[in-house]
């Protein structure tokens, strides 16, 4: 145990407050783009939450999920940019 | 020696995520709203797999060092990822017509 447990939670929920900055700014985003960058925003916020979880809890399959979760939220920000761009 | 260098990672990880957030309810539109939220919280979040990481190793075992290693799979994921999606958010955005705030002229638009 090199360092208390309690300061990877402590991180975590800092992250999980950041998230809620990037709720506010879909919500109340005035164009299409700006909601597409605040979800890209909270993507990216949750893969970091995931990672400093998974070290908490000592959970490996944390960290799987986060990778997973970074592919296939890459993947839909790009059909979202398309869809902005030229239609499905 | 080794807890100063994680406090050290997750200071950098959380206060440049936090600048993300800043960046994101403050700036006036789409391009500077991408250009702090995207860069700030990539660089955060490599620091927060780069502080699981020294963790995971320094730690020792098994079941750590697999812990290390998976951060490292997480870590080039993000880095590959998260630049080329804010590039395409970006153009779908110059593309779809959003003009940056106080823009008089397009200089992007008369060349294409």
């Amino acid at each position: 145990m090199i360092i208390e447990p309690i300061v990877f939670l402590v991180v975590a929920m800092c992250f999980v407050f950041f998230t809620l900055f990037s709720m506010l700014r879909i919500g109340l985003g005035p164009t299409v783009a700006d909601r597409v960058v605040g979800l890209d925003t909270l993507n990216t916020m949750v893969v970091a939450t995931m990672i400093v979880l998974g070290a908490a809890y000592d959970q490996v399959i944390f960290i799987d999920v986060a990778i997973i979760y970074a592919l296939l939220s890459f993947v839909g920000t790009l059909y979202v940019a398309r869809y902005l761009e030229r239609g499905l | 020696m080794m807890p100063i260098l994680l406090y050290v990672l997750f200071g950098i990880a959380v206060l440049f995520n936090g600048l993300g957030a800043l960046a994101l309810m403050r700036f006036p539109d789409v391009y500077t709203r991408l250009h702090g939220a995207t860069k700030c919280t990539t660089f955060g979040t490599i620091f927060t797999a780069a502080a699981v990481i020294v963790y995971g190793f320094v730690r020792g075992g098994a079941e750590y060092n697999t812990l290390a290693i998976h951060s490292i799979v997480a870590l080039i994921a993000i880095l590959v990822t998260n630049p080329t999606g804010s590039h395409a958010i970006a153009r779908a955005a110059h593309r779809s017509g959003v003009k940056p705030k106080g823009a008089v002229v397009d200089r992007l638009e008369e060349r294409s």
